[in-house]
Parts: C-alpha cells; sequence; structure tokens
C-alpha cells in the first residue's frame, strides 16, 4: 500500500485535494429548491445502492416470510379442508333434519285431517337382508300397535305390521314378494289384488280382462282385506298388459317414490272412505283456507273438470256413487232439469224466469247423505245447499244453514283446493 | 534568457531546470494577481478579461516542475478566488488545481523557457480552464451557461500574450538551480 501511494503520489493527491475542493462545493452550493449539493449527491449516490439493499432485504423477508406462509398455508388447508369435511356432514345432516320436520309436519296435518285413528313412528332400523323388504319402527304393544295393522302416509299405504314387540314393530313393505292388499281402481272400480315384486314397483293382479285400466289410473284400497281401510291411495298404474284371464298392470307406489319413509303412521283404526274417481291433486297434505261467508257461484267451477280423465259432474251426472256433495248435488239437478231451468247459467237472476221450487223434491233416505257433514233428514224441505249446488237466485232459503256442513262436504267433494278425502 | 538552446521539447527530465522562488514570492504573487483580479477591473473594465490567478498558477506550474505543489499552488489561488466571488467555493480551485497540476507535468517535458512555448501552453490551459469550468457548471451545479469556444479562443490568445510578458517578467523573481 505504501509502495502504491508512493509511485501514484501525485495522482493520489491531487485526487484527494479534488476530492476535499468537491466535499466543499457540495456544502457551499446549493440548487434551485436551496438543498444543498452535498445532500442531493449524497442522496443520488446513495439512493440506488438503499434501492438495490433495500430489495434485497424486501426479497429476503418476502422469501421466508412467504415460505412461513406457505408452510402455514398447508397446514391450514389441511385444517380448512377438515372443517369443510364436517360443515358437509353437518349440511347433511340439518337437511335431513329439515325435511323430516316437513315430513312430520305434514303427518300430524294428515293425522289430523283423517278419520282414522292412527299413531305416528319412526323408521329406525331395515331389515336385514335383500330378499324381504321390511323396517323396523318405535312403535309397539305397549303403545296400542297389533299385528296386521295397516301402515300409511299421507302419501299411500306403506304395509302393514307383520311382527310386534313391546316397544318396536316389525312392518312388512308393499314392495315385498309376499306383501297383498285389495285395490280397487279409482277411475273403473276395477279390483284387484296389489302385490310386490321385490323391486320399486307392485303389480295388481287378477283384474279380469274386461275390466278397462289404463296407464296413469290411480289405484286405492278396497277394504276387502280387512287391514286397509278403504280409500287410502296406493298408486298409479304404469303400465298394463292383456292377459287371460287377468291383466299384467304395473303400478308405483305413491308412497315409495322417494324410498322408504322415515316417518309412517299406523292405522290402529280404521275408517272407510268413499273411493275418489279423480286421482290426488298433489301428494302433500294442504288444508284450504276456511270459505267467505257469502256464498259464490261455484256451480260452474264445480262443473268444470280437475283433469283430462275426469268427466264433469254437469256433463255426466252420477247416480249415487261419488261424495256426498255430488249425491246432492245431483238430487237437485234432477229437480231443475225437471222444471227446465239450467243451474249456474249465468249471473244471478238471469236468463231465470222463476226460480226452481226445490220443495217438490223427493225425499229418499237413500239420497239424503249421511255421515259427515250429513244434513239432518228432518229438513229436507229446506235443503242446505253446497257451494257447487246453489241456487242462483239468492234468497233466504237458500242460505248455508249449516256452513260447517258445507265446508266439510265440500272437503270431502275433493274440489280444488280441498283436501282429498281418505 | 534559454536555457535550452531554442528548443522546444526536452529529451530527458534531466535536462530540465527546477525554478525555485522565495517563499514571498510564492504567496505574494499570487496574493497580487487575485488583488489584480478583483480591483483592476473595477476601474478598467476592458481589462476584465485577464485571468491574472490563471497565468501566476500556469506559471509557478510549469516552472516548479513539481505536480503536488503545482496543484497545491493551483488549490489554494482557486479557493482565495472563490472566496472573494460569488461562486461556490470550489469552482475555480478544482479547476485551477488541475491546470496546475498538468502544468507541472507538462513543464517536465517542455523547454518553459521558451515564448512561443509560453504562449501556446498559456493559449491551451486558458481553453482548458474555461471548458473544464463550463463543464463543472453543467455537470455539478446544473447550471446552463453558453459554450462560447470562439470567445474562449479569442481571450485565450489575448491572456496567453499577456501572460508571456507576465512570465517573462516572473523570470526576474525566481531562483535558478540545476
Amino acid at each position: 500500500m505504501e509502495s502504491f501511494l508512493n509511485r501514484y503520489r501525485n495522482m493520489t493527491v491531487l485526487l484527494l485535494v479534488i476530492f476535499a475542493q468537491l466535499v466543499l462545493l457540495a456544502v457551499d452550493a446549493k440548487n434551485d429548491q436551496h438543498v444543498r449539493f452535498i445532500r442531493v449527491w449524497t442522496v443520488t449516490v446513495v439512493s440506488p445502492l438503499a434501492r438495490v439493499m433495500e430489495g434485497m432485504r424486501t426479497s429476503s423477508i418476502s422469501f421466508v416470510h412467504n415460505y412461513i406462509t406457505l408452510h402455514d398455508a398447508d397446514a391450514q388447508n389441511r385444517r380448512l379442508q377438515a372443517e369443510v369435511d364436517r360443515l358437509k356432514l353437518e349440511n347433511v345432516f340439518l337437511t335431513n333434519q329439515l325435511n323430516r320436520a316437513d315430513n312430520a309436519k305434514a303427518l300430524a296435518i294428515f293425522q289430523q285431517s283423517t278419520p282414522s285413528k292412527t299413531l305416528a313412528a319412526s323408521v329406525f332400523s331395515m331389515g336385514i337382508g335383500s330378499s324381504r323388504k321390511v323396517v323396523y319402527v318405535d312403535r309397539g304393544s305397549t303403545s296400542g300397535v297389533m299385528r296386521e295393522m295397516a301402515v300409511v302416509t299421507p302419501d299411500g299405504i306403506i304395509g302393514k305390521v307383520t311382527a310386534v314387540y313391546p316397544t318396536a314393530s316389525e312392518v312388512l313393505l308393499i314392495t315385498d314378494p309376499m306383501f297383498a292388499a285389495g285395490v280397487i281402481s279409482g277411475k273403473t272400480h276395477a279390483r284387484g289384488t296389489l302385490k310386490g315384486t321385490g323391486t320399486s314397483e307392485c303389480k295388481v293382479d287378477f283384474v279380469a280382462f274386461e275390466d278397462k285400466v289404463d296407464p296413469g289410473d290411480w289405484f286405492f284400497t278396497s277394504g276387502d282385506d280387512r287391514i286397509f281401510p278403504r280409500g287410502m291411495p296406493v298408486g298409479v298404474v304404469k303400465s298394463v298388459k292383456p292377459g287371460q284371464p287377468y291383466r299384467e298392470i304395473m303400478l308405483d307406489p305413491s308412497a315409495m317414490t322417494a324410498g322408504s319413509p322415515d316417518d309412517l303412521l299406523i292405522v290402529l283404526e280404521g275408517v272407510h272412505q268413499d273411493i275418489p274417481d279423480t286421482p290426488p291433486a298433489t301428494q302433500q297434505v294442504y288444508l284450504a283456507p276456511p270459505p267467505p261467508p257469502l256464498a259464490e257461484p261455484l256451480a260452474q267451477t264445480a262443473a268444470a273438470p280437475t283433469d283430462g280423465s275426469a268427466s264433469a259432474p254437469a256433463a255426466a251426472p252420477r247416480t249415487g256413487s261419488g261424495t256426498e256433495a255430488d249425491k246432492m248435488r245431483t238430487v237437485y239437478q234432477k229437480a231443475a232439469d225437471s222444471e227446465d231451468i239450467v243451474l249456474g247459467g249465468g249471473p244471478t237472476g238471469q236468463n231465470i224466469k222463476r226460480p226452481p221450487d226445490f220443495t217438490k223434491i223427493p225425499v229418499d233416505p237413500r239420497t239424503v247423505p249421511q255421515g259427515r257433514g250429513a244434513v239432518p233428514p228432518s229438513a229436507p224441505a229446506a235443503p242446505v245447499p253446497k257451494k257447487g249446488t246453489e241456487s242462483p237466485i239468492p234468497t233466504k232459503t237458500t242460505a248455508p244453514a249449516n256452513p260447517d256442513a258445507v265446508r266439510r262436504a265440500n272437503q270431502a267433494g275433493g274440489g280444488p283446493g280441498g283436501i282429498p278425502q281418505l | 534568457m534559454s536555457y535550452s538552446g531554442g528548443r522546444m521539447l526536452l529529451s530527458s527530465q534531466r535536462e530540465g531546470q527546477v525554478s525555485r522562488f522565495n517563499v514571498w514570492v510564492t504567496i505574494l504573487v499570487p496574493f497580487l494577481a487575485l488583488l489584480f483580479q478583483i480591483y483592476v477591473p473595477l476601474f478598467f473594465r476592458f481589462l476584465n478579461f485577464l485571468e491574472m490567478p490563471l497565468l501566476v498558477v500556469i506559471y509557478i506550474g510549469l516552472m516548479r516542475r513539481n505536480p503536488i505543489s503545482g496543484l497545491l499552488v493551483g488549490a489554494a489561488v482557486g479557493l482565495a478566488q472563490d472566496a472573494w466571488s460569488k461562486n461556490p467555493l470550489g469552482m475555480f480551485g478544482i479547476t485551477k488545481t488541475l491546470v496546475g497540476y498538468f502544468a507541472a507535468s507538462i513543464g517536465m517535458r517542455l523547454d518553459v523557457d521558451n515564448v512561443l512555448m509560453r504562449f501556446l501552453v498559456a493559449l491551451f490551459f486558458y481553453v482548458f480552464h474555461q471548458l473544464w469550468y463550463w463543464v463543472m457548471e453543467h455537470m455539478l451545479l446544473n447550471q446552463q451557461s453558453p459554450f462560447d469556444m470562439p470567445a474562449w479562443l479569442g481571450l485565450g490568445v489575448l491572456n496567453a500574450l499577456v501572460g508571456a510578458a507576465l512570465f517573462h517578467f516572473l523570470d526576474k523573481l525566481r531562483v535558478t538551480s540545476r
């Protein structure tokens, strides 16, 4: 070093002197912004170096931070994945709970609306083995359950009790090959025997080939088996094949469309009901709101067919068959026809020269509705009209004498918005 | 008086003669040059073109033939000139430091007693002085001064003429030795 300085002594001194004067110049001089040049030059020289060093420092910190972050991200990813799995299970559980709550609500509504005495039960186990279609419910002999009791849902029949234990019962499903029940067609009243096939479908045996059954027709319980009350929906015909001497009818059980239900009803005391000629509008139970206080001309509504297969009551009046309201309507229709008066032909008071004389209606005990919503036989001269059959002329004599009876009769008729009576 | 027998370039440094000056001469002559630069133009504006401190630095550098002493004299004269002017400290100092250094370096190779050589050296260092000052103004101070090379050359010729006469006068003050 010393030899180097000796060799380049002149140059070294020159550089030192110039550097010293540069420092002096930088300290003394200011730029346009009144900032000393020593500060400007220092910042100018130091800034790139500082920027490079800051970049290196930031990169180093970022690298370490990202590494740690990624390390945490891996653990966090696993933790979140576990949480997602847990939430999925919880979601499935809650969805099932919600569905069960809906089913329980529908079951409760159905239980209140059906005249049969039923007992709610829940399926807690499936039968072991694939050949038999049985389930176990949490109601047994201590709850009043006995063998051969019917098991139903609002959608239709499910099966029957085949074994009873103190706190549980075995239910044979209608899809089991050993199951059999008497059924009847809602449209043509063709009778047959429902049998399980071991699959999701059932078949209806012993339907004579001359009986007309089409795909889409509904079958209901006939009550002949003394197990299922008459009038409960069974299912809809899926296919019909001609055969000798019986048709081969395959049927989709209405209560098994979504598989075996979790909640069901055991019929403790069955009450037979009429066979509806129209299929259930919906498979869900619906309670219509109470009717308005003033009767409306619902004859047109009642005359309208509920679907394409159902015939209009006005066009094809039934005689004696159908619900109590239908029977009452038939009586009034006959009375109006005998006097050449068209009921429901227009607004009230139009196209009618005189009111019909309903006092001439013959009193026939068979035509007077009996049972729920029935009109007392002691008042045949002033029959209680039902909404769909009320007189177009509003008179005091045609006012509803018993609104509750009318409402129940309407519900029994299965009109629009009403409850399908089972 | 010529020590080189009429040649402008020396064959070796040994041919060159190192001039020595008394200390008071080394201090007084630059001081007088500074006073001349400060006060004479106040009374004689046409003498404003003269750069007496620069001519003195060139002469001392050429005669002393010692780069360190030349740059120190240049730095001292330049800083003193900066101190008496409005320039930032160091502008004339750095410039005259370089002039003193290069003048001493050239003086070892040239016959500094030749009048023509003195004229040329004075002309060259005047232009170098102006050019370097302009560069520093631009590079360090970011000031936009005009680049007027013809004027520099013209003033350089005048200063070189004055310098040749001044150098002849200053030769009377040196103490020669071989």
